[in-house]
């Protein structure tokens, strides 16, 4: 074959898996309800099983809710307790004329996917701690240039290596600070099987609609547990894709922004011909020292996330109606936080649970409320406290003793029973 | 079946033994028995020896804690294991334990099963590979959690199909032994 | 090789706000900005299909100048972003720019790993020994015994053969040249582009202002004058005496070979992966 017949061949295929012609094939599955090759996955193992519920791995959701979202490109490095991710993008992603690249190292893994995303792909990587703390700075690099990109972390006990099959929630704080300098972060926290997959997609959507790199924090527990699922109806499954530019390439800024500091973003090769740099720029991408033009980037990346915190944050409120002692936990802990809810309410014990879905942006509104509502806040997690001190941060009328603590930092989980014991402190 | 609350069964044991697999069959099982369930596992990093657990909790209400704190029913493949969670079972709960390699019990359960299922299994099928199997299956008849169809489509669905064959041999070993045991 | 008018490379360039450039009076990086810019020209390339990538670092500042797709991304990851390009829209061609600090300390571990995979990357490494944009602190490339501000007592590491560690690592296409030679350079960086697999160029580039006058190597013309006299085309070096040849710059196409490219090899998986699932 010449050089040039190669090409051509190679470029068709790749046309072949372009969101459009995704949107297309879809359509057309839909309407001859063919059974080869379903769009999504979902439907997949329906159609496979014969059934709507089945068995799923936190992992595995997470997967396949990346490929529902339209995920077409993975780079990652194997690492436990989240390697079953990339084992499962590896098998399914080339299926589908995605894009599977195992790299070097986490640091490779962060920038290939944020390189593929500004190239046009809907691009995630998925880690454990050390893996995710080399990539902080690439997280810092996708938030200023504004590059949409979803990193997974299943989160591992301890600095360093610590224990990589033990669950803790050590990186709540890493996931919205660990990046040097000032930056917004939005970070999403599953409980159980079914969410990992609808975060999933959530986390994809977030990163294409608000241009950033959105954290997806599970509980090893999480990633590694398997639960009965009832698979959603794909056709309830909402998938958001970036704006594209409508204006001509001498117009383009590639940080323009409307009322709700939301951006068209093109991609390489579309003939925008846009700069990309991690160096503070103007609108147009450039580089700048300018003080006015530093401030005004800065507060477009703050902006986009504070002018749309109604859309970002999701909380689920649990029994709290009536409760004099409210628990906040996320994840995992939020289900211990349930089963000991029910043996205190059964001892007539009027607790509830807060239990964000969205940590970051932190939200403030719905514990500032509860703080009002409860007598007695507990918070347990599964560090050496890191939630409880944005509890206190908006703590003005209550005392210090009514936002009690409980960590567990050993590799356990922390249990119904030390929740329960905890309330009863507190009656 | 009805499940009044939370059915809690650990599968304890070594890395390498199949413990984590005849979890995900366990819970698999129950899905298609129309339950809630969670399966959870704890093993050490290595992938052979070390210590090895899996958690399955079986329910129709909604499952919170995943992991199994007062068994309703443990299965014991190794000394270690049965000593370190003997004595987190329920009053009336179910022992079952590997005479092969658990020789001592530190206390008395009153459902208690004892059987050298590897020896058995060994000798029964040639070697010893498919002992979680065995002993899964044989928890299951005495249990009676999940259905025996039940555990056989999860077995098949669990299992690469070149040892599907040799795994329905031994949940039907497990099956006899289960019918034959005497208390 | 066609001649490209100024007024062509003119066509190329970012004018509006983007000017004047960084680099110092002297500095060899707008000599290998011409020369890129004189290679996509001749070879009549679209530049909507050409992506250009750098680090961090005085070279990693072209791509701003250059009206091109363009990433300037973190200190020694450019290749790392650049694999992320390829990957996703294989027909695009990526030129990576890079200097000798970005390239063989930080980004050392990409560089050897896209060399071992075959990716088809141009990369365009300017070694100017030095780390110029922080103000002359040794870098992996600074010779032994030369000056740098953290080397005050004189450099004791032995330097990197960059084109060497690249054919170790598996490149198919290497060479090296020099800033003095500017239609060599332009060739060596058309038959990179043209290559069709993982390419090197090393240009050994002048950095008069910190490393010469650190190393007194006089200003700019003079260094220019040592890169001719002081370097060697790989052809002639079998005609020369061994002592003419020691100590200076082997200049030529280093190593040359045919190694399935990376996307390739991605695009026969997808193809035997999806006729699997027809079957």
């Amino acid at each position: 074959m010449s050089k040039t017949e190669s090409k051509t061949k190679k470029t068709t295929k790749k046309a072949a898996v372009k969101p459009s012609a995704k949107a297309e094939v879809k359509a057309k599955a839909k309407a001859e309800e063919t059974k080869t090759q379903p769009e999504s996955k979902i439907a997949e193992l329906q159609q496979d099983r014969e059934r709507k519920t089945v068995i799923m791995q936190g992992n595995e959701a997470v997967s396949y809710g990346a490929l529902d979202a339209g995920v077409d490109f993975f780079a990652g490095y194997p690492i436990t307790p989240s390697t079953e991710i990339a084992e499962i993008l590896a098998e399914e992603l080339p299926k589908r004329g995605g894009v599977y690249i195992q790299m070097e190292d986490e640091i490779a893994s962060i920038c290939a996917i944020t390189g593929a995303s500004l190239t046009g792909a809907k691009a995630l990587t998925a880690t454990s701690g050390p893996g995710f703390s080399l990539m902080q700075e690439g997280i810092g690099f996708a938030k200023i240039t504004e590059t949409p990109c979803v990193v997974v972390n299943v989160q591992r006990l301890g600095p360093s290596t610590g224990m990589p099959t033990s669950p803790a929630q050590g990186d709540i704080m890493q996931s919205r600070w660990g990046s040097h300098g000032d930056s917004p972060a939005i970070v999403l926290y599953p409980d159980s099987v079914k969410e990992c997959y609808e975060l999933t997609i959530r986390a994809v959507n977030l990163s294409e609609k608000y241009r950033t790199c959105v954290v997806l924090l599970l509980d090893e527990v999480l990633g590694h547990m398997r639960e009965s699922v009832t698979l959603p109806d794909m056709g309830n499954v909402r998938i958001i894709k970036r704006i594209k530019p409508t204006v001509p390439p001498h117009w383009y800024k590639h940080y323009d922004e409307n009322q709700k500091y939301l951006s068209p973003l093109a991609s390489y090769g579309e003939g925008y011909r846009f700069h990309v740099t991690g160096l503070t720029h103007d609108q147009h991408g450039f580089p700048t020292n300018k003080n006015n033009e530093a401030g005004d980037m800065m507060a477009r990346l703050r902006k986009k996330i504070s002018y749309n915190i109604r859309d970002l944050v999701q909380i689920e409120s649990y029994m709290m109606d009536d409760a004099d002692i409210a628990i906040f936990a996320a994840g995992i802990v939020a289900r211990s936080a349930k089963a000991a809810i029910a043996m205190a309410r059964y001892e007539g014990i009027k607790v509830g649970l807060l239990r964000p879905l969205t940590i970051w942006p932190f939200p403030d509104v719905a514990v500032r409320k509860m703080l009002l509502d409860v007598d007695t806040v507990i918070v347990p997690e599964l560090n050496q406290g890191q939630m409880i001190n944005e509890i206190r941060r908006l703590t003005k009328d209550k005392s210090e003793s009514d936002v009690i603590a409980l960590q567990k930092v050993n590799g356990e989980l922390i249990s119904p029973a030390e929740i329960l014991q905890k309330i009863k402190e507190a009656i | 079946m009805k499940f009044p609350k939370n059915y809690e069964v650990r599968l304890s044991g070594s890395g390498g033994q199949g413990l984590i697999l005849a979890g995900i069959i366990l819970a698999r099982a129950a899905v298609l028995d129309g339950h809630n369930v969670t399966q959870t596992q704890s093993y050490g990093p290595e992938s052979r020896g070390g210590y090895s657990r899996a958690d399955v909790i079986i329910s129709d209400q909604d499952i919170y804690f995943p992991e199994a704190i007062n068994f309703n029913c443990l299965l014991a493949l190794t000394q270690e294991a049965c000593d370190k969670y003997l004595f987190d079972l329920r009053d009336s709960g179910v022992l079952i334990i590997d005479t092969t390699y658990v020789k001592n019990l530190a206390l008395a359960a009153e459902n208690t099963y004892e059987l050298p299922f590897t020896d058995i299994t060994v000798n029964e099928l040639g070697n010893p590979i498919t002992t979680n199997i065995v002993s899964l299956s044989f928890l299951v008849k005495v249990t009676g959690i999940v259905s025996d169809e039940a555990l056989e489509t999860s077995i098949r669905e669990s299992v690469r199909p070149a040892f599907v064959e040799i795994n329905m041999k031994a949940m039907k070993l497990g099956f006899k032994l289960a019918k034959e045991y005497k208390i | 090789m066609a001649n490209i008018p100024l007024k062509v490379v003119h066509q190329y360039l970012r004018h509006d706000k983007k000017f004047p450039h960084v680099w110092c009076a002297g500095c060899s990086n707008g000599i290998i900005l011409g020369a890129v810019v004189r290679a996509i020209a001749s070879m009549e390339l679209n530049r909507d299909d050409i992506v250009m990538v750098s680090g961090i670092g005085c070279s990693s500042r072209m791509p701003v100048y250059i009206d091109l797709n363009t990433m300037h991304t973190l200190h020694g990851r450019a290749i790392a972003y650049a694999t992320g390009v390829k990957m996703y829209k294989p027909h695009m061609k990526v030129i990576v720019i890079t200097g000798d600090g970005d390239c063989t300390a930080i980004g050392g571990n990409h560089l050897i790993h896209a060399a071992r995979r075959n990716l088809d990357l141009s990369v365009i490494l300017v070694n100017n020994n030095i780390y110029g944009m922080t103000g002359g602190q040794c870098s992996p490339t600074t010779p032994h015994q030369a000056l740098a501000t953290t080397a005050p007592f004189g450099n004791i590491e032995p330097e990197f053969d960059i084109c060497k560690l690249a054919i170790g690592a598996g490149a198919t296409h290497v060479a090296r040249t020099t800033a003095f030679h500017v239609t060599e350079m332009q060739r060596y960086f058309q038959a990179a582009l043209e290559h069709d697999g993982f390419s090197l160029i090393e240009v050994v580039a002048a950095c008069p202002v910190i490393y010469g006058r650190l190393n007194k190597k006089g200003g700019a013309p003079q260094m220019m004058k040592e890169f001719r006299d002081n370097s060697v085309p790989l052809t002639a070096v079998d005609k020369l005496p061994p002592e003419k040849v020691e100590g200076k710059i082997i200049r030529g196409v280093l190593h040359q070979e045919t190694r399935p490219e990376f996307t390739k090899s991605y695009a026969d998986l997808l193809e035997r992966v999806q006729t699997m699932g027809d079957k």
